[in-house]
């Protein structure tokens, strides 16, 4: 049997960044949980061994049960009845496994019962549980809810709902309704405050992933009369008090096995978690921003079972006395997909490493006050991360979407057929650039580090870094490739025409995501050979990228935006 | 009732990914070539034993393996997954040991354990197949036995009911305890590795593995107990010198040649006397039996 995370130096290669140190020491506190539990670890060695050993059990499940049940899970779906939503069999079981190898709630606190995991090991578990079974990764991605809960719960909601997260219970983020989808904004959903002070929900939820879960946050109207979002306040629901049924799930293209409930409530009592008003404006926020890591991990997972469908078929394929892959067609589609894989994975981890640095200076700060140097430095990677999040989830996702293309391509007939993985990983595909804000709403979340510069400073540290002189050549690429990222932007900014951005904005974010992702494949070659041929096939498929893009804006005059219907 | 059980197991080379270095010349397994594993159906065994400890609290799981140094190994595999702890009976007189010699070596680890509810293990070792060291154990113990088990469905007032799976059905049978269950490998899957058993016990460490270990592992297990894997000779379980290993074992290698299986047709036999007894000479003449 396989395991997802052994078989896949690259992990490895990424959980040992330099920054993981820094990382792991403000997580740890500089390892003082090791006198209250017998799990935490004495140092640094200790708990990157504890990060390595756990995402092997999570490889070995993944590698075994998960993605032997994946095929069978997509046949049966989800179902609903009686208004409660059903998983395949398969589902349950590996939910079970999940649960028994104590993989749910990695990131919470120890004391709530969690494994205390930073965000990077977690997300790295994410993805091999993605390359397993995509949909399953939603299901037991939701646990993400909980940092959610985390973060702006009380202490008493904290103790009395993370700790049933740890020991396996499901959660599911009741946001978007049938008129609120992308535009949360409209929610409509109502609480009303009692006379007791508790609250109570009414109205209808769709669209929400796992939405029979056991823990729900949900968003909703607390504030009578308003319209917008300074109106929505976060719920936290209880499956056990009631009140809450599943009408119908969606018959979905892929993720099939990741009910997609739409939810009635009636008079469900719920608590309020956190302040008034601030459930939109601040808390869904923070909770999209971790979910579009989720599915950025999700994104690089399917783009790496993808490729490795695709690259296993083309080994085995013979066509005209010898191997596909040895012809120059297959084997250029093939190294294209690498490329676009180790790129997206670069940036996800860059940008899980930039969480963890604001999120535990935030939880830091909960404890004791920052010292200005450290709230500076929480700053500085708030912003990055803000930044580099839409372009993981929007380049990623679209990333994972054309490997699940090409991997149908090199199957050729056969992967037209229902009969290979590859028919499945493309349906499974196709959700990732949609659902946890579109790419287009990626990009609208990008463009103001464009225009601010943020993208343009990351860039420049990576350019300073200095490379061997093996590599030289290819920072000299990306440096010439930032000239012409620069002059676009001018071009573009000068204009002062809101409308001619935004029309421009996704080849702006997507010439920066270029360039970022080919200066971290470059630092991944610095240290590791494996990534050279990688750095050659990004590099020019970046040039050719931000060459493409460059072109189109400089033949653009605004006064074309007309023909376009804009 | 809390119940003490001791789970046999054995540390064998992965022969389901046999590839074409797996023998050497001489026809011995090429041990290099093939990863240690934990035997499949010995798995299947831990997990009713650590399914037994949920039912009743206060039990303890306590694997007891044969084998070289390293077999420690499977001991804190099973530690991860849910059992207290472990014993590796190893000694250099206790190699080259078949099932004879073998089934009484462990006999005797099993009395110098003291009390013990139930003794489980796998149906057989995928190296040997030979499904002969469990039965020999409750021989040489004088309790009970019960194959083939697939399930223990109730421990309760002194007796423990198993269902069986046979080639025709199944069969529930219930036997005195204490007892020796083997279990087959259609029964439950072993639960997986825990995360926090495994960053908790990952330190976990015989005597011999001990001397390996950095300082700062060392000093962990010297000031825990629990991460201290118990390593048994054969003289501190009272074994006879001459029952144990070589000495103790009647059976004889004569020749191990490698065979390429071929399908071939299936043959129907009438059930009666005549048909079965021709059947027998038939495979004694051509030397399959005897």
């Amino acid at each position: 049997m396989a395991n997802f995370y052994t078989d896949n130096p690259d992990l490895k290669h990424h959980l040992n960044h330099p920054l993981m140190q820094k990382i792991v020491e403000l997580r740890e506190r500089n390892y003082t949980d090791a006198e209250k539990f017998d799990y935490a670890p004495a140092n640094f060695e200790d708990a990157m061994d504890n990060y390595d050993k756990v995402l092997e059990i999570v490889g070995d499940l993944c590698g075994g049960k998960i993605a032997e049940n994946a095929e069978a899970v997509d046949h049966q779906g989800a179902s609903c009845s009686d208004g409660r939503a059903h998983y395949a069999d398969g589902t349950i079981e590996n939910l079970d496994l999940c649960r028994k190898a104590g993989l749910m709630g990695m990131a919470m606190p120890r004391r709530f019962g969690g494994l205390n995991f930073p965000i990077t090991p977690y997300i790295m578990a994410a993805e091999i549980v993605s390359r397993a079974d995509t949909g399953f990764e939603n299901l037991w991605g939701l646990q993400d809810c909980a940092e959610t809960l985390y973060e702006f719960g009380s202490e008493e909601q904290r103790a009395k709902y993370i700790p049933h997260v740890c020991e396996g219970e499901t959660m599911s983020m009741d946001l978007t309704e049938p008129d609120a989808g992308s535009d949360l904004q409209s929610v409509m959903l109502k609480a009303t405050q009692k006379e007791d002070g508790t609250w109570v929900l009414n109205g209808v939820k769709r669209f929400i992933t796992n939405g029979d879960s056991d823990i729900h946050l949900v968003l909703a109207r607390s504030e009578d009369g308003t319209k917008d979002g300074r109106g929505l306040s976060m719920f936290i629901y209880d499956k056990r008090n009631g009140g809450v049924t599943v009408r119908r799930i969606e018959n979905k293209m892929g993720i099939k096995g990741s009910p997609t409930c739409e939810l009635v409530y009636k008079n469900a009592p719920a608590e309020l978690c956190g302040s008034r008003r601030m459930g939109l404006i601040k808390y869904v926020m923070a909770l999209m921003n971790g979910a579009r890591l989720g599915i950025a991990a999700q994104s690089v997972g399917v783009s790496e079972i993808a490729y490795r469908e695709a690259y296993q078929y083309a080994l085995e394929r013979r066509q005209f006395g010898k191997a596909i892959i040895e012809f120059p067609a297959v084997s250029e589609m093939l190294a294209v997909m690498k490329a676009k894989l180790d790129a997206s994975r670069s940036l996800l981890y860059e940008c899980s490493r930039f969480v963890d640095m604001y999120k535990i200076y935030e939880d830091i700060a909960r404890e004791r006050s920052l010292t200005p140097d450290e709230r500076a430095e929480m700053k500085h990677y708030s912003r990055l991360a803000d930044a580099l999040t839409p372009l993981a989830k929007g380049l990623g996702s679209e990333y994972c979407n054309q490997n699940a293309y090409d991997c149908i391509q090199i199957h050729g007939g056969s992967g037209f057929m229902k009969d290979y993985a590859c028919e499945r990983i493309y349906r499974d595909a196709r959700i990732t650039s949609i659902y946890e804000g579109t790419t287009q709403l990626q990009v609208v979340a990008a463009i103001r580090h464009v225009t601010t510069g943020t993208y343009r400073s990351l860039i420049d540290t990576y350019a300073a870094a200095g490379y061997p002189a093996e590599l030289e050549s290819y920072a000299e690429i990306l440096k010439q490739l930032t000239e012409a990222y620069d002059k676009a932007v001018a071009k573009v900014t000068e204009a002062n025409d809101p409308k001619y951005l935004d029309f421009m904005a996704r080849r702006l974010v997507e010439m920066a995501g270029d360039i970022i992702m080919a200066y971290l494949l470059l630092q991944d070659a610095k240290t590791n050979e494996s990534f050279r041929n990688t750095v050659v096939v990004y590099t020019k498929l970046a040039q050719a990228e931000v060459a493409r893009h460059c072109d189109f804006i400089a033949n653009f005059e605004p006064a074309q935006l007309q023909a376009y219907g804009i | 009732m809390s119940l003490n059980i001791i789970v046999l197991a054995k540390q064998v080379p992965d022969t389901r990914n046999v590839g074409k270095d797996a023998m050497k010349e001489d026809g011995t397994i090429n041990r290099a070539a093939l990863p240690a594993i934990f035997n499949p159906e010995d798995l299947n065994a831990l997990e009713q034993a650590l399914r037994l400890k949920e039912t009743h609290p206060g039990s303890t799981v306590t694997l007891l393996t044969m084998g070289l140094p390293r077999a420690a190994e499977i001991v804190r595999e099973a530690i991860f997954r849910g059992a207290d702890g472990g014993i590796v009976l190893t000694d250099r007189a206790l190699g080259g040991a078949d099932t004879l010699a073998t089934s009484y070596s462990l006999a005797q680890a099993v009395k110098k354990f003291g009390k013990c509810d139930l003794i489980l293990g796998g149906r057989q070792a995928i190296d040997g197949d030979t499904a002969q060291v469990g039965p020999q154990i409750a021989e040489k113990l004088g309790i009970p036995q019960v194959t083939y088990a697939e399930d223990i469905l109730d421990v309760k007032d002194g007796k423990v009911t198993v269902k069986r799976r046979l080639e025709h059905g199944v069969e529930t049978v219930v036997a005195p305890l204490p007892c020796v269950v083997t279990v087959n490998g259609s029964a439950a899957d072993c639960r997986p590795r825990n995360a926090k058993r495994v960053m908790k016990y990952k330190y976990a460490a015989s005597p011999s593995e001990l001397a390996k270990l950095s300082e700062v592992a060392a000093a962990k297990v010297a000031a825990n107990p629990d991460l201290n894997i118990a390593e048994w000779s054969a003289a501190f379980v009272e074994a006879d010198p001459e029952q144990i290993g070589l000495a103790g074992s009647p059976t004889k290698v004569k020749a191990i040649e490698n065979v390429v299986f071929t399908a071939k047709e299936s043959r129907r036999l009438d059930n009666n006397d005549g048909q079965i007894e021709e059947l027998v000479k038939e495979l004694i003449a051509n030397h399959t039996i005897g």
